[in-house]
């Protein structure tokens, strides 16, 4: 865009009015540039499905999760707008104060706006039309913040006699004229409003409130969504002010905090502070969401499409290391589908078991020749006796294909449950061998068979030694697990586990037996006081040890033993890892290093590795070198940044030309003998400047006054 | 026509001292014209203006204003208006908290101190404010008000004021007697009004429980300390803090809860791994000198004693002075050096560094604008940082230098 300005400087151009149509499809974008795209069409169509899920999942999630505390929030309002028309001595008493809600959400900030969102739309429903949320950023100055307060409340225009709002004025006159920016105008505005409501519909309302006894007032909610970023000074006036108005206008806060309650007492004054009635409400941790997005999202077997261990480490790191949003993770999550269905060809069977079985049979010949190349296939064949019959016909491949997606989704039915079931067992040993949370069960079983490691055969050790109780109630709670499971191989389980339960259950009943084994053990005891030999009674206690390790077999053990060891073999068929099972690169999304690269940029790194080596990003061949140089016909930049990387801290700039113009004359292809070589022409020397103030830019030198003609480094190192 | 008013009039007292109570009973009572102004509300000077002409002239007046009005404009507006509807009675303008005055436009209280004069009419000014009038005077002079000083309430009044507000169904003997006992407790700590006055309503019904329950009589003053005194310690130690809200201790008292927590019971805060190694690091960045980093950091430093760095005036330790402002490649050095893990330098940890600043643990100390090197200062407690540091295993106390 231009400007008819003479002078230089920022111009800031606000878009127009008019929005540009975008009609270009999101197909179109899918398509482009995907891997085999005779299916794409398919894959798009599976990818938005399962996205669309999971989104309708998350936002069922979100809502049930906030349940709690959205109706604590609700009962709260209600009870604010009720108390207000009491006229008992006490709340006469406190009427001067504004009641208000401090709000506890977690320094996870982009997640609050979902639940601001939820929250003021339920207020709007169930209590009150009057809701206005802020942000801090739009609230710079007081009149700003009343502006906005206005605005949203009124739904008009207000004017604060600025300048900058002038376009808006424009736009229409009459309505700025009457309303100005105060809050006597929003008195004004309530009044007349909750005049006209009890007027016109006198029996509407009269219906709706027989429940509550008498008619109500609705309160007027303002949201701050970000207390901490608000400018204390502009928040505490707008305080003093509303407590001016309170006894005319029932005003509510709802402040969001994002780290702890004691900050109300950091930002606001005594003085300020005692015109608020404070109630605290504190929301569910972002872990523990996590956790239960997690058990909604992914250990499931009703999603087809899954995260293979590194890509659910670089994920779950995130979260824990960076951010703790859960909306960045299922970002990330939608990251990974979109890239799965994009770059996976045979993606097109990764949904559910008819569906894939349908889309078995419609692969091309293409595509079946990709199902040989897949490493897990391969490793299937060598297993396999007929492997040359599969090579070559295609019929044939597609009915062995059909079987094993079907065995792939029957493992996915059983792993999930397993899981479960060897969470509920080990997240109570002392010291977590297996970890605390399932998802870190589920990397480890991801990652190679659990059975194998250290840790297993620990927790199994520790699970051997369980007192009768605790063994009851954890086997209950697994059996719990495998109530619902609908698959064969679970309910034979759940019939074993609970034919165990049954026995431990009536080892109660069967105690009495038990003594008499006692008895048995110490009629030795007896024995050995008659023998008075040393080496008799050596061999005594030896043989009473023996037997005592054999026969301490309780039934009780024995029963425990039998338990622990079905647990074994239940892990031992079922939480095998996938990449043992064939064709699981159709379900399995597994280029952790694309969605690291997506989701937590490195921009230093970058920006170095491209100007150490141009070729990553400008693929020409000129470019290409070994290790460690740059090609002389690379970019200036490219060449100014390799020769500041040989200098110290202070950089002589003549020296630093004079270098520069000696590689790029190489580069021009002049005669190293001849005279012109290596000196600095006009062109040179330009593009040479342009270079340094493009390193200076991007942050690598600064300007210095210690030293005329130098620069001084920025970074260390180099070479 | 008759003799003119004072121009300006300047009340000063503490707060809740009864400056605006008077002044409002006084003009109601006497139904003089008057308009009262908050200046908190006026965000701009035409709320001020339009406020003024409004309930002097109508609302008419009010919209002859131009729009962004300058104070000459409205000088005119009112004289136009003046003369048609002159003035029976002396017209006052109450400006309260007229403290913020001074950071509006700098001709403002000088042009309200004499506005008399300006418009010709006979108004005059009374400027409310809790600080003195010589936090006032602009340096280009201007005209003197009127000083009036309206001092604190002694213990007597106080009893006389809270006594007023009686419960409806109780004896005015007995309120008294309990506002008696109340500031027998809080007096000591607590001398203002409205504070008292608060704390006189929460505690009421603890008070009248006893009556209530038919064990004590209302007359038997001495059994009524017996049983109110100490439940009024403990709300001593919460609610004059506005720790706890009104209708939660209300609550505590229906369900008898024991400890209540308090606001500042919640400080603890959960981050993420690496911005609590970010806090960390700008902690030790505040407080220790920056010539120690050396000392702390490198492996291989030496032995080098504490007194062997002392300069003559880090003598006092740098607690008691506050955390001090440092560059941002200090706190990444110190940052990469802590955290036990190689961190890539991605774009999420500077994206932590600045949440970190919107919630308030880390302030920004150079302009906003400057992108070269800010700077920051570390802005959490001792308290806190250890309650962090041990989360992470981190023992902060050998890494601060005051701890040597």
């Amino acid at each position: 865009m231009a400007t008819s300005s003479f002078s230089r400087g920022c111009f800031v151009f606000k878009p127009s009015a008019k929005k540009k149509k975008m009609t270009v499809g999101l197909e179109r974008y899918f398509t482009h540039g995907s891997e085999g795209s005779e299916s794409s069409e398919v894959r798009f169509k599976i990818c938005l499905d399962l996205w669309n899920k999971v989104k309708m999942e998350t936002e069922a999630l979100q809502d049930e999760l906030n349940r709690n505390i959205l109706d604590s929030l609700l009962e709260f309002t209600r009870k604010c707008s009720s108390t207000r028309d009491h006229s008992d001595w006490a709340s006469q008493m406190r009427a001067s104060e504004i009641p208000t809600a401090a709000l506890v959400l977690g320094v996870n900030v982009p997640d609050h706006d979902m639940t601001f969102q939820s929250l003021s739309d339920l207020l709007r429903h169930s209590v009150t039309p009057h809701v206005a949320s802020l942000q801090a950023k739009e609230c710079g100055a007081l009149k700003h913040l009343m502006k906005r307060v206005l605005e949203r409340l009124m739904g008009t225009v207000v004017a604060v006699g600025d300048e900058e709002e002038e376009e808006l004025q424009q736009t229409d006159p009459e309505l700025q004229k009457s309303v100005h920016c105060s809050l006597t105008a929003l008195c004004d505005w309530y009044i007349s409003k909750t005049k006209k409501s009890s007027c016109s519909a006198p029996g509407k309302k009269r219906s709706s409130s027989v429940v509550d006894g008498q008619h109500q007032q609705h309160p007027v909610v303002i949201i701050f969504k970000d207390l901490e970023a608000f400018n204390p000074r502009v928040l505490q006036d707008f305080i003093l002010i509303c407590s001016r108005y309170i006894q005319r206008l029932p005003l509510m806060f709802i402040f969001g905090i994002a780290t702890s309650p004691s900050t109300i007492q950091h930002m606001l004054p005594n003085s300020v502070s005692s015109l608020l009635c404070i109630e605290l409400f504190q929301s569910l941790s972002c872990t523990q969401h996590l956790t239960t997005v997690i058990d909604k999202l992914i250990l499931t077997s009703s999603f087809p499409f899954k995260l293979s261990g590194k890509v659910m480490q670089v994920l779950v790191s995130i979260f824990l290391y960076h951010d703790f949003s859960v909306r960045n993770f299922i970002k990330g999550l939608q990251l990974a589908l979109l890239e799965h269905f994009h770059s996976q060809p045979l993606s097109s069977l990764c949904c559910r078991k008819n569906e894939a079985q349908l889309n078995v049979q419609r692969l091309g010949p293409a595509d079946l020749e990709r199902i040989r190349q897949l490493p897990s296939f391969k490793r299937y064949l060598k297993e396999q006796e007929e492997q040359d019959n599969l090579m070559t016909d295609d019929a044939h491949l597609k009915d062995v294909c059909q079987k094993l997606i079907k065995d792939l989704h029957k493992y996915h039915k059983n792993y999930y449950p397993i899981l479960r079931c060897l969470h509920c067992l080990t997240s109570s040993l002392p010291r977590y061998p297996l970890g605390k949370q399932i998802r870190e069960l589920h990397l480890i079983c991801l990652e190679k068979n659990v059975w194998e490691s250290e840790d297993y055969q620990s927790a199994m050790k520790l699970l051997k030694m369980l007192a009768k109780g605790e063994l009851i109630s954890l086997l209950q709670t697994c059996a719990e697990v495998l109530q619902p499971v609908r698959s064969k191989k679970m309910k034979n389980a759940l019939v074993q586990l609970e034919e165990l339960l049954a026995k431990l259950k009536l080892l109660d009943a069967a105690a009495e037996v038990a003594p008499s084994v006692e008895e048995n053990l110490t009629a030795p005891v007896r024995n050995l006081q008659k023998k008075t030999d040393l080496f008799q009674l050596q061999k005594m206690l030896l043989e009473m040890n023996e037997s005592r390790r054999s026969k301490r077999m309780s039934p009780f053990e024995i029963l425990r033993n039998e338990a622990v060891d079905f647990v074994d073999s239940l892990v031992k068929n079922h939480l095998s890892p996938p990449e043992s099972k064939p064709l699981y690169e159709v379900c399995y999304y597994t280029s952790s290093a694309t969605v690291r690269r997506h989701l937590n940029a490195t921009p230093r790194t970058s920006i170095q590795a491209a100007l150490s080596s141009p070729y990553s990003y400008i693929q020409n061949d000129s470019l290409k070198t070994e290790d460690g140089t740059v090609s002389n016909a690379a970019p200036d930049i490219c060449i100014a940044y390799k020769l500041h990387l040989e200098c110290g801290r202070l950089i002589n700039l003549y020296d630093w030309l004079e270098a520069y113009s000696t590689v790029v004359s190489a580069a021009e292809g002049s005669n190293p003998d001849s005279d012109g070589f290596g000196k600095v022409d006009e062109v040179k020397h330009a593009r040479f400047i342009r270079a340094v103030s493009e390193l200076e830019f991007l942050g690598f030198i600064k300007a210095t006054k210690k030293k005329t003609d130098h620069v001084a480094r920025l970074t260390w190192g180099g070479c | 026509p008759q003799q003119y008013c004072y121009p300006s009039l300047f009340i000063y007292g503490h707060r809740a001292s009864g400056k605006s109570h008077v002044v409002n009973v006084f003009m109601k009572d006497l139904e003089l014209p008057h308009v009262t102004v908050s200046c908190v509300e006026c965000v701009s000077v035409v709320l001020l203006f339009e406020k003024v002409l409004q309930s002097f002239f109508g609302g008419d007046a009010a919209l002859l204003l131009p729009r962004s009005p300058s104070l000459s404009d409205f000088v005119r507006i009112y004289r136009q208006q003046s003369s048609q509807s002159p003035a029976k009675q002396t017209r006052y303008i109450v400006m309260e908290k007229a403290e913020l005055l001074r950071d509006a436009d700098v001709n403002l209280l000088p042009a309200l101190l004499r506005l008399q004069e300006l418009v010709k009419d006979n108004i005059s000014v009374i400027l409310l404010s809790e600080i003195v009038w010589d936090k006032f005077r602009p340096n280009t002079g201007c005209f003197e008000p009127l000083l009036l000083h309206f001092p604190d309430y002694s213990k007597g009044e106080l009893q006389q004021i809270l006594s007023t507000d009686q419960h409806p169904s109780y004896s005015a003997e007995f309120y008294s007697s309990y506002i008696n006992m109340l500031l027998g407790v809080f007096y000591p700590v607590c001398r203002d009004l409205r504070e008292l006055r608060h704390l006189a309503a929460l505690n009421f019904s603890k008070f009248c429980e006893p009556v209530a329950a038919g064990k004590v009589k209302e007359t038997d003053t001495h059994k009524l300390w017996k049983y109110i005194e100490p439940h009024l310690k403990k709300a001593m130690q919460t609610v004059y803090l506005g720790e706890v809200s009104s209708l939660q201790w209300e609550q505590m008292e229906e369900h008898e809860t024991g400890a209540l927590r308090g606001l500042s019971a919640h400080t603890h805060v959960e981050l993420p791994y690496y911005s609590k190694f970010l806090l960390i690091a700008a902690y030790l960045a505040s407080y220790n000198p920056a010539r120690t980093d050396k000392r702390f950091f490198m492996k291989h430093h030496g032995k080098i004693r504490k007194t062997n760095f002392l300069k003559k005036n880090e003598k006092t330790s740098n607690h008691l002075l506050g955390p001090k402002p440092f560059p941002l490649d200090r706190l990444l050095a110190i940052f990469y050096s802590v955290v036990d893990s190689r961190v890539a330098p991605t774009a999420s940890i500077f994206s932590q560094i600045s949440s970190l600043v919107t919630l308030q643990l880390l302030t920004l100390i150079s302009r906003d604008d400057q992108l070269d090197t800010p700077k920051y200062k570390c802005a959490v407690s001792l308290d806190f940082i250890s309650v962090i540091s041990r989360t992470v295993n981190f023992d902060i106390v050998k890494y601060l230098y005051d701890f040597l």
